[in-house]
Protein backbone atom coordinates (compact mmCIF):
# COMPACT_ATOMS: atom_id res chain seq x y z
CA UNK A 1 0.00 0.00 0.00
CA UNK A 2 1.47 3.42 -0.85
CA UNK A 3 2.13 5.44 2.33
CA UNK A 4 -0.44 8.66 2.37
CA UNK A 5 0.50 11.93 1.27
CA UNK A 6 2.55 14.54 3.43
CA UNK A 7 2.26 17.21 1.10
CA UNK A 8 0.13 19.36 3.25
CA UNK A 9 3.82 19.13 5.77
CA UNK A 10 5.75 22.25 4.85
CA UNK A 11 9.16 21.94 3.21
CA UNK A 12 11.78 20.84 5.51
CA UNK A 13 13.35 24.47 7.75
CA UNK A 14 10.73 27.08 6.73
CA UNK A 15 7.84 27.50 9.73
CA UNK A 16 4.48 26.06 8.56
CA UNK A 17 2.15 28.35 7.41
CA UNK A 18 0.33 30.28 10.30
CA UNK A 19 -2.98 28.28 10.19
CA UNK A 20 -1.24 25.57 11.14
CA UNK A 21 -0.50 24.73 14.83
CA UNK A 22 1.76 21.88 14.91
CA UNK A 23 3.57 20.08 12.27
CA UNK A 24 6.06 16.78 12.87
CA UNK A 25 8.15 16.57 9.06
CA UNK A 26 9.74 13.26 9.15
CA UNK A 27 10.55 12.28 12.71
CA UNK A 28 12.85 9.26 13.73
CA UNK A 29 12.93 7.74 17.13
CA UNK A 30 14.80 4.44 18.47
CA UNK A 31 15.20 3.35 22.01
CA UNK A 32 18.33 1.06 21.74
CA UNK A 33 18.17 -0.82 18.55
CA UNK A 34 14.39 -0.60 18.86
CA UNK A 35 13.41 1.98 15.82
CA UNK A 36 10.01 3.35 16.93
CA UNK A 37 9.01 6.09 15.11
CA UNK A 38 10.56 5.81 11.46
CA UNK A 39 9.92 9.22 9.08
CA UNK A 40 6.30 10.16 10.68
CA UNK A 41 4.91 13.55 9.60
CA UNK A 42 1.83 15.34 10.25
CA UNK A 43 -0.03 18.68 9.95
CA UNK A 44 -3.04 19.49 12.16
CA UNK A 45 -4.75 22.85 11.94
CA UNK A 46 -5.29 25.26 14.76
CA UNK A 47 -8.92 24.97 16.08
CA UNK A 48 -8.87 20.90 15.27
CA UNK A 49 -9.02 17.43 16.45
CA UNK A 50 -6.58 15.22 15.54
CA UNK A 51 -6.67 12.02 16.59
CA UNK A 52 -3.52 9.40 16.50
CA UNK A 53 -5.11 6.29 16.02
CA UNK A 54 -3.29 2.64 16.10
CA UNK A 55 -2.34 -0.96 17.97
CA UNK A 56 -0.54 -1.07 21.47
CA UNK A 57 3.39 -0.90 20.56
CA UNK A 58 2.77 1.42 17.67
CA UNK A 59 4.58 4.28 19.11
CA UNK A 60 1.72 6.98 19.69
CA UNK A 61 2.40 7.98 23.20
CA UNK A 62 6.42 8.28 21.81
CA UNK A 63 5.20 10.76 18.93
CA UNK A 64 2.46 12.21 21.32
CA UNK A 65 5.28 12.98 23.96
CA UNK A 66 7.68 14.68 21.15
CA UNK A 67 5.26 17.44 20.45
CA UNK A 68 6.00 19.24 24.48
CA UNK A 69 9.57 18.12 24.23
CA UNK A 70 9.45 15.49 27.04
CA UNK A 71 11.24 13.18 24.08
CA UNK A 72 13.43 14.80 21.26
CA UNK A 73 13.54 13.28 17.71
CA UNK A 74 16.56 11.78 16.46
CA UNK A 75 16.14 12.87 13.13
CA UNK A 76 13.22 15.06 12.04
CA UNK A 77 11.55 18.43 12.95
CA UNK A 78 8.80 19.31 15.80
CA UNK A 79 6.93 22.89 14.91
CA UNK A 80 4.59 23.87 17.33
CA UNK A 81 3.19 27.60 16.93
CA UNK A 82 5.51 28.27 14.85
CA UNK A 83 8.97 27.42 16.38
CA UNK A 84 11.21 24.65 16.74
CA UNK A 85 10.02 23.04 19.57
CA UNK A 86 12.69 19.92 19.51
CA UNK A 87 15.19 22.84 19.58
CA UNK A 88 14.26 25.31 22.82
CA UNK A 89 15.43 25.63 25.76
CA UNK A 90 15.27 27.45 29.52
CA UNK A 91 12.83 30.18 29.60
CA UNK A 92 11.62 29.70 25.49
CA UNK A 93 10.98 25.90 26.34
CA UNK A 94 9.09 26.28 29.47
CA UNK A 95 6.91 29.61 28.05
CA UNK A 96 5.81 27.31 25.26
CA UNK A 97 5.12 24.59 27.62
CA UNK A 98 2.93 26.73 29.37
CA UNK A 99 0.92 26.99 26.23
CA UNK A 100 0.28 23.20 25.88
CA UNK A 101 -1.79 20.97 28.14
CA UNK A 102 -0.73 17.37 28.97
CA UNK A 103 -3.53 14.87 29.96
CA UNK A 104 -1.69 11.77 30.88
CA UNK A 105 -3.04 8.59 30.52
CA UNK A 106 -3.61 7.85 34.42
CA UNK A 107 -4.50 11.26 35.35
CA UNK A 108 -0.61 11.46 36.78
CA UNK A 109 -1.90 14.14 39.63
CA UNK A 110 0.56 14.95 42.56
CA UNK A 111 -1.10 12.37 45.01
CA UNK A 112 0.40 14.63 47.84
CA UNK A 113 -2.12 17.07 47.33
CA UNK A 114 -5.52 17.67 47.21
CA UNK A 115 -7.27 18.40 44.26
CA UNK A 116 -7.37 22.40 45.14
CA UNK A 117 -3.79 22.15 45.63
CA UNK A 118 -2.82 20.48 42.63
CA UNK A 119 -4.37 23.30 40.81
CA UNK A 120 -3.05 25.69 43.09
CA UNK A 121 0.51 24.78 42.89
CA UNK A 122 0.31 25.61 38.97
CA UNK A 123 -1.03 28.73 39.49
CA UNK A 124 0.94 29.74 42.47
CA UNK A 125 3.52 29.42 40.26
CA UNK A 126 2.78 31.05 36.92
CA UNK A 127 0.30 33.38 37.86
CA UNK A 128 0.39 36.48 39.87
CA UNK A 129 -3.06 35.73 40.62
CA UNK A 130 -3.91 36.79 44.51
CA UNK A 131 -4.93 33.72 46.75
CA UNK A 132 -8.89 34.97 46.13
CA UNK A 133 -8.65 35.38 42.19
CA UNK A 134 -7.28 31.65 42.03
CA UNK A 135 -10.03 30.07 44.40
CA UNK A 136 -12.36 32.12 41.81
CA UNK A 137 -9.93 30.24 38.55
CA UNK A 138 -9.90 27.04 40.71
CA UNK A 139 -13.65 26.53 41.06
CA UNK A 140 -14.55 27.64 38.03
CA UNK A 141 -12.28 24.78 36.10
CA UNK A 142 -13.48 22.40 38.26
CA UNK A 143 -17.38 23.60 37.78
CA UNK A 144 -16.22 23.27 33.73
CA UNK A 145 -15.45 19.18 34.74
CA UNK A 146 -18.30 19.31 37.39
CA UNK A 147 -16.39 18.02 40.55
CA UNK A 148 -16.31 21.28 42.30
CA UNK A 149 -17.04 19.31 45.81
CA UNK A 150 -14.07 17.21 44.89
CA UNK A 151 -11.86 19.70 45.73
CA UNK A 152 -10.68 18.89 49.18
CA UNK A 153 -10.56 15.52 48.27
CA UNK A 154 -7.31 13.48 47.96
CA UNK A 155 -6.15 11.58 44.23
CA UNK A 156 -6.48 8.11 45.93
CA UNK A 157 -10.16 8.88 46.83
CA UNK A 158 -11.00 9.72 43.46
CA UNK A 159 -12.53 7.28 40.59
CA UNK A 160 -10.82 6.60 37.71
CA UNK A 161 -13.30 8.89 35.86
CA UNK A 162 -12.72 11.41 38.56
CA UNK A 163 -9.08 11.26 38.15
CA UNK A 164 -9.09 11.93 34.60
CA UNK A 165 -11.44 14.73 35.11
CA UNK A 166 -9.47 16.71 37.47
CA UNK A 167 -6.03 15.66 35.48
CA UNK A 168 -8.13 17.85 32.37
CA UNK A 169 -9.25 20.53 35.07
CA UNK A 170 -5.69 21.03 35.91
CA UNK A 171 -4.15 20.59 31.80
CA UNK A 172 -6.43 23.93 31.23
CA UNK A 173 -6.19 25.78 34.68
CA UNK A 174 -3.51 28.00 32.69
CA UNK A 175 -5.87 27.96 29.72
CA UNK A 176 -3.31 26.80 27.11
CA UNK A 177 -4.07 26.56 23.76
CA UNK A 178 -2.81 22.50 22.64
CA UNK A 179 -3.85 20.06 24.58
CA UNK A 180 -2.75 16.70 24.91
CA UNK A 181 -4.46 13.49 25.57
CA UNK A 182 -2.80 10.29 25.68
CA UNK A 183 -5.46 7.84 26.54
CA UNK A 184 -8.32 10.48 27.38
CA UNK A 185 -11.24 7.26 28.17
CA UNK A 186 -9.14 4.54 28.64
CA UNK A 187 -10.29 2.29 31.19
CA UNK A 188 -13.52 4.20 32.02
CA UNK A 189 -17.45 3.36 31.46
CA UNK A 190 -19.07 4.12 28.29
CA UNK A 191 -20.80 6.91 30.14
CA UNK A 192 -17.53 8.08 31.48
CA UNK A 193 -16.10 7.78 28.09
CA UNK A 194 -18.90 10.11 26.64
CA UNK A 195 -18.50 12.75 29.56
CA UNK A 196 -14.76 13.33 28.78
CA UNK A 197 -15.13 12.99 25.13
CA UNK A 198 -17.93 15.89 25.06
CA UNK A 199 -15.44 17.93 27.07
CA UNK A 200 -12.91 17.68 24.71
CA UNK A 201 -14.93 18.65 21.66
CA UNK A 202 -16.37 21.42 24.21
CA UNK A 203 -12.91 22.70 24.71
CA UNK A 204 -12.34 23.06 21.16
CA UNK A 205 -15.71 24.72 20.57
CA UNK A 206 -16.00 26.45 23.52
CA UNK A 207 -12.20 27.89 24.11
CA UNK A 208 -10.81 27.11 20.42
CA UNK A 209 -8.39 24.64 22.00
CA UNK A 210 -6.46 22.25 19.36
CA UNK A 211 -6.46 19.03 20.71
CA UNK A 212 -4.44 15.97 20.06
CA UNK A 213 -5.38 12.44 21.20
CA UNK A 214 -4.40 9.00 20.82
CA UNK A 215 -6.68 6.79 21.50
CA UNK A 216 -7.76 2.95 20.44
CA UNK A 217 -11.76 3.89 21.80
CA UNK A 218 -13.60 3.92 18.69
CA UNK A 219 -16.43 5.68 20.81
CA UNK A 220 -14.29 8.73 21.98
CA UNK A 221 -12.43 8.84 18.67
CA UNK A 222 -16.36 9.16 16.47
CA UNK A 223 -17.32 11.90 19.16
CA UNK A 224 -14.25 14.22 19.12
CA UNK A 225 -12.28 13.42 15.67
CA UNK A 226 -11.89 16.20 12.69
CA UNK A 227 -9.03 14.24 11.87
CA UNK A 228 -7.43 10.89 12.13
CA UNK A 229 -4.03 9.53 11.39
CA UNK A 230 -3.18 5.64 12.24
CA UNK A 231 -0.02 5.01 13.05
CA UNK A 232 1.40 1.32 11.94
CA UNK A 233 5.15 0.02 13.01
CA UNK A 234 6.31 3.38 13.20
CA UNK A 235 4.43 5.01 10.26
CA UNK A 236 1.63 6.69 9.20
CA UNK A 237 -0.10 4.03 6.70
CA UNK A 238 -3.67 6.41 6.28
CA UNK A 239 -5.22 9.48 7.44
CA UNK A 240 -8.30 11.38 6.75
CA UNK A 241 -11.72 11.78 8.66
CA UNK A 242 -12.34 8.69 10.74
CA UNK A 243 -14.75 7.35 7.71
CA UNK A 244 -11.82 7.34 5.61
CA UNK A 245 -9.88 5.20 7.69
CA UNK A 246 -13.03 3.12 8.75
CA UNK A 247 -13.28 2.40 5.00
CA UNK A 248 -9.88 2.30 4.16
CA UNK A 249 -8.52 -0.94 2.30
CA UNK A 250 -5.54 -1.38 4.21
CA UNK A 251 -5.55 -4.95 5.61
CA UNK A 252 -4.70 -3.44 9.27
CA UNK A 253 -7.26 -0.84 9.58
CA UNK A 254 -9.78 -3.31 8.41
CA UNK A 255 -8.72 -6.02 11.08
CA UNK A 256 -8.17 -2.79 13.59
CA UNK A 257 -12.00 -1.59 12.58
CA UNK A 258 -13.60 -5.03 11.84
CA UNK A 259 -13.66 -7.03 8.90
CA UNK A 260 -17.10 -5.31 7.52
CA UNK A 261 -17.53 -1.40 7.41
CA UNK A 262 -20.88 -0.77 8.99
CA UNK A 263 -20.59 1.92 11.52
CA UNK A 264 -21.13 0.61 14.89
CA UNK A 265 -24.39 1.44 16.35
CA UNK A 266 -24.42 4.51 18.21
CA UNK A 267 -23.62 4.17 21.58
CA UNK A 268 -21.74 1.58 21.08
CA UNK A 269 -18.04 0.74 22.36
CA UNK A 270 -16.24 -0.23 18.82
CA UNK A 271 -13.84 -3.02 18.71
CA UNK A 272 -10.86 -0.44 20.09
CA UNK A 273 -7.75 -2.76 19.99
CA UNK B 1 29.63 0.37 34.52
CA UNK B 2 27.36 2.96 32.77
CA UNK B 3 24.69 3.30 36.08
CA UNK B 4 27.81 4.39 37.75
CA UNK B 5 28.69 6.94 34.94
CA UNK B 6 24.79 8.06 35.37
CA UNK B 7 24.98 9.29 38.65
CA UNK B 8 28.24 10.79 38.40
CA UNK B 9 26.32 12.80 35.86
CA UNK B 10 23.58 13.16 37.70
CA UNK B 11 25.82 15.02 40.39
CA UNK B 12 26.98 17.06 37.98
CA UNK B 13 23.78 18.52 37.27
CA UNK B 14 22.72 18.73 40.69
CA UNK B 15 26.09 20.67 41.07
CA UNK B 16 25.04 23.03 37.64
CA UNK B 17 21.38 23.76 38.95
CA UNK B 18 21.02 24.29 42.74
CA UNK B 19 22.30 27.80 43.44
CA UNK B 20 20.12 28.89 40.23
CA UNK B 21 16.10 29.60 40.57
CA UNK B 22 13.20 28.85 41.42
CA UNK B 23 15.04 28.22 44.92
CA UNK B 24 12.28 26.09 46.12
CA UNK B 25 12.63 27.83 49.93
CA UNK B 26 8.77 26.66 50.80
CA UNK B 27 9.72 23.16 50.10
CA UNK B 28 12.86 23.13 51.18
CA UNK B 29 11.46 23.51 54.97
CA UNK B 30 9.38 21.09 54.45
CA UNK B 31 11.92 18.55 53.85
CA UNK B 32 14.27 19.88 56.17
CA UNK B 33 10.73 18.91 58.43
CA UNK B 34 10.39 15.46 56.90
CA UNK B 35 14.18 14.62 57.25
CA UNK B 36 15.00 16.14 60.89
CA UNK B 37 11.99 16.68 63.15
CA UNK B 38 10.70 13.13 62.05
CA UNK B 39 13.81 11.55 62.52
CA UNK B 40 14.10 12.83 65.99
CA UNK B 41 12.62 9.70 67.92
CA UNK B 42 14.78 6.81 65.90
CA UNK B 43 18.00 8.85 66.26
CA UNK B 44 17.12 9.41 70.00
CA UNK B 45 16.76 5.71 70.54
CA UNK B 46 19.73 4.29 68.54
CA UNK B 47 21.88 6.87 70.44
CA UNK B 48 20.53 6.24 73.27
CA UNK B 49 20.67 2.45 73.32
CA UNK B 50 24.10 2.63 71.07
CA UNK B 51 26.19 4.49 74.58
CA UNK B 52 24.50 2.04 77.06
CA UNK B 53 25.75 -0.57 74.88
CA UNK B 54 29.52 1.26 74.46
CA UNK B 55 29.45 1.81 78.05
CA UNK B 56 28.85 -1.41 79.32
CA UNK B 57 31.33 -3.16 76.43
CA UNK B 58 34.24 -0.69 77.17
CA UNK B 59 33.73 -0.85 81.01
CA UNK B 60 34.54 -4.67 80.79
CA UNK B 61 37.91 -3.95 79.14
CA UNK B 62 38.70 -0.90 80.75
CA UNK B 63 38.05 -2.59 84.03
CA UNK B 64 41.06 -5.66 83.32
CA UNK B 65 43.39 -2.62 82.99
CA UNK B 66 42.42 -0.80 85.56
CA UNK B 67 41.38 2.39 83.68
CA UNK B 68 37.83 2.50 84.56
CA UNK B 69 38.07 6.26 85.25
CA UNK B 70 38.57 7.28 81.53
CA UNK B 71 35.72 5.41 80.66
CA UNK B 72 33.32 8.87 80.23
CA UNK B 73 36.56 9.74 77.59
CA UNK B 74 36.76 6.58 75.71
CA UNK B 75 33.32 6.92 75.25
CA UNK B 76 33.24 10.71 74.12
CA UNK B 77 35.70 10.19 71.73
CA UNK B 78 34.56 6.89 69.91
CA UNK B 79 30.74 8.33 70.14
CA UNK B 80 31.48 11.60 67.80
CA UNK B 81 34.24 11.31 66.33
CA UNK B 82 33.08 7.79 64.74
CA UNK B 83 29.85 5.64 66.32
CA UNK B 84 27.95 8.90 66.45
CA UNK B 85 28.50 9.97 62.66
CA UNK B 86 28.27 6.60 60.90
CA UNK B 87 25.62 5.02 62.88
CA UNK B 88 23.57 8.21 62.66
CA UNK B 89 24.12 8.29 58.77
CA UNK B 90 23.45 4.55 58.08
CA UNK B 91 20.08 4.86 60.18
CA UNK B 92 19.00 7.72 58.30
CA UNK B 93 19.85 6.27 54.84
CA UNK B 94 17.61 3.68 55.61
CA UNK B 95 14.70 5.65 56.60
CA UNK B 96 15.37 8.73 54.14
CA UNK B 97 16.57 6.09 51.56
CA UNK B 98 13.79 3.99 51.16
CA UNK B 99 11.38 7.11 51.64
CA UNK B 100 12.87 9.16 49.08
CA UNK B 101 13.80 6.25 46.63
CA UNK B 102 10.39 4.66 46.58
CA UNK B 103 8.39 8.12 46.69
CA UNK B 104 10.35 9.22 43.97
CA UNK B 105 9.99 6.69 42.28
CA UNK B 106 6.46 6.03 42.50
CA UNK B 107 5.98 9.38 41.09
CA UNK B 108 8.11 8.70 38.38
CA UNK B 109 5.77 5.18 36.86
CA UNK B 110 2.74 7.03 37.84
CA UNK B 111 4.21 9.90 35.05
CA UNK B 112 3.74 13.05 37.81
CA UNK B 113 7.74 13.99 37.10
CA UNK B 114 6.16 14.68 33.35
CA UNK B 115 3.56 16.18 34.60
CA UNK B 116 6.28 18.47 36.35
CA UNK B 117 8.09 18.81 33.14
CA UNK B 118 5.07 19.71 31.11
CA UNK B 119 3.94 22.36 33.70
CA UNK B 120 7.18 23.85 33.46
CA UNK B 121 7.29 23.28 37.24
CA UNK B 122 11.35 21.97 37.16
CA UNK B 123 11.29 18.17 38.86
CA UNK B 124 15.05 18.32 39.15
CA UNK B 125 14.63 21.42 41.57
CA UNK B 126 11.64 20.69 43.45
CA UNK B 127 12.10 17.44 43.70
CA UNK B 128 16.24 16.47 44.25
CA UNK B 129 17.67 19.47 45.21
CA UNK B 130 15.17 20.49 48.34
CA UNK B 131 16.04 16.69 49.62
CA UNK B 132 20.15 17.15 48.64
CA UNK B 133 19.84 20.74 50.81
CA UNK B 134 18.07 19.05 53.34
CA UNK B 135 20.07 16.07 54.33
CA UNK B 136 23.06 18.19 54.13
CA UNK B 137 21.87 20.54 56.33
CA UNK B 138 20.29 18.47 58.71
CA UNK B 139 22.48 15.14 59.30
CA UNK B 140 25.09 17.35 61.45
CA UNK B 141 22.29 18.38 63.03
CA UNK B 142 21.14 15.31 64.26
CA UNK B 143 23.99 13.69 64.33
CA UNK B 144 24.83 15.89 67.91
CA UNK B 145 21.11 14.91 68.81
CA UNK B 146 22.39 11.21 68.11
CA UNK B 147 25.88 11.73 70.17
CA UNK B 148 24.27 13.28 73.31
CA UNK B 149 21.92 10.92 74.05
CA UNK B 150 24.39 8.33 73.70
CA UNK B 151 26.14 9.95 76.48
CA UNK B 152 23.00 10.23 78.19
CA UNK B 153 22.81 6.28 77.73
CA UNK B 154 26.84 5.80 78.76
CA UNK B 155 25.95 8.04 81.50
CA UNK B 156 23.12 6.00 82.99
CA UNK B 157 25.26 3.21 82.21
CA UNK B 158 27.58 4.72 84.84
CA UNK B 159 25.56 5.59 87.34
CA UNK B 160 23.90 2.12 87.63
CA UNK B 161 27.39 -0.20 87.12
CA UNK B 162 29.21 2.56 89.45
CA UNK B 163 27.28 5.37 90.72
CA UNK B 164 29.55 7.83 88.78
CA UNK B 165 28.86 11.49 89.69
CA UNK B 166 27.55 13.50 86.47
CA UNK B 167 29.82 16.10 86.84
CA UNK B 168 32.91 14.01 87.03
CA UNK B 169 31.13 11.77 83.83
CA UNK B 170 30.05 14.44 81.94
CA UNK B 171 33.52 16.56 83.01
CA UNK B 172 35.88 13.88 82.09
CA UNK B 173 33.98 13.69 78.76
CA UNK B 174 34.26 16.99 77.45
CA UNK B 175 37.70 17.05 78.41
CA UNK B 176 38.92 14.40 76.15
CA UNK B 177 37.56 15.87 73.48
CA UNK B 178 39.42 19.06 70.85
CA UNK B 179 37.27 21.34 68.79
CA UNK B 180 38.07 19.74 65.81
CA UNK B 181 36.49 16.54 66.88
CA UNK B 182 33.25 17.33 67.10
CA UNK B 183 33.56 20.23 63.96
CA UNK B 184 35.35 18.39 61.54
CA UNK B 185 33.35 14.82 62.45
CA UNK B 186 30.51 16.26 62.47
CA UNK B 187 30.40 17.92 60.06
CA UNK B 188 31.20 14.90 57.45
CA UNK B 189 27.98 14.28 58.15
CA UNK B 190 26.93 16.26 55.44
CA UNK B 191 28.82 14.46 52.87
CA UNK B 192 27.24 11.08 54.04
CA UNK B 193 23.52 13.42 53.90
CA UNK B 194 24.92 14.61 50.72
CA UNK B 195 25.48 10.72 49.40
CA UNK B 196 22.06 9.52 51.03
CA UNK B 197 19.93 11.98 48.97
CA UNK B 198 21.96 11.82 45.75
CA UNK B 199 21.95 7.99 45.07
CA UNK B 200 18.33 7.84 46.41
CA UNK B 201 17.06 10.46 44.16
CA UNK B 202 19.16 9.13 40.95
CA UNK B 203 17.44 5.76 41.69
CA UNK B 204 14.11 7.20 42.13
CA UNK B 205 14.21 9.57 39.11
CA UNK B 206 15.28 6.96 36.73
CA UNK B 207 13.36 4.38 37.85
CA UNK B 208 11.69 2.56 34.71
CA UNK B 209 8.75 0.15 34.80
CA UNK B 210 6.55 -0.21 37.53
CA UNK B 211 6.17 -1.39 41.22
CA UNK B 212 8.75 -3.95 40.75
CA UNK B 213 11.26 -1.92 39.79
CA UNK B 214 10.41 0.70 42.40
CA UNK B 215 11.06 -1.42 45.06
CA UNK B 216 14.11 -2.73 43.21
CA UNK B 217 15.59 1.22 43.39
CA UNK B 218 13.93 1.53 46.77
CA UNK B 219 16.57 -1.54 48.25
CA UNK B 220 19.09 -0.24 46.05
CA UNK B 221 19.12 3.25 47.42
CA UNK B 222 19.30 1.97 50.96
CA UNK B 223 22.32 -0.69 50.37
CA UNK B 224 24.56 1.51 47.68
CA UNK B 225 24.24 4.51 49.85
CA UNK B 226 24.82 2.36 52.89
CA UNK B 227 28.28 1.37 51.23
CA UNK B 228 29.07 4.75 50.26
CA UNK B 229 28.82 6.01 53.35
CA UNK B 230 31.27 3.66 54.87
CA UNK B 231 33.69 4.12 51.97
CA UNK B 232 33.44 7.70 52.39
CA UNK B 233 33.89 7.47 55.78
CA UNK B 234 37.61 5.67 55.18
CA UNK B 235 38.57 8.52 52.99
CA UNK B 236 37.59 11.18 54.94
CA UNK B 237 38.88 9.80 58.66
CA UNK B 238 42.65 9.56 56.45
CA UNK B 239 42.20 13.14 55.34
CA UNK B 240 41.05 14.16 58.60
CA UNK B 241 44.14 12.58 60.29
CA UNK B 242 46.31 13.66 57.47
CA UNK B 243 45.06 17.72 57.39
CA UNK B 244 44.61 17.79 61.48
Amino acid sequence: MPEPSTSSVTAVGAPPPPDTIIELRDLHKSFGANEVLKGVSLSIKKGTNAVIMGGSGSGKSVLLKHIVQLLRPDRGEVWVRGERMDLLEGDALDEMRLSIGYLFQSGALFDSMTVYENMDFILGRHTRLTPEERRARIEETLDWVNLRAKAPNYPAELSGGQKKRIGLARAIILEPQILLYDEPTTGLDPISVRLVSDLIVRLRDERGITGVAITHDLLCAEIITDEAFFLYQGRFIDRGTLEDLRHSEHPVLREFFGEGTETPPAGGTGKGR
Amino acid sequence: MERTGELALFTVTFFQRFWRPPYEGKELVNQMDEVGTKSFVLTAVTGFAIGIVLSMQTRGTLVRFGAEAILPSALALSVVKEIGPVLTSLVLAGRLGAGMGAEIGSMRVTEQIDALEVAALKPFHYLVITRVLACVLIFPVLTIWTDSLAMLGGYLESVLASGMDYRVFFNTAISALRFHDIIIDTMKTSIFGFIVAIVSCYLGYTVRGGTREVGQATMQAVVISSLLILLADVVLVRLSITFF
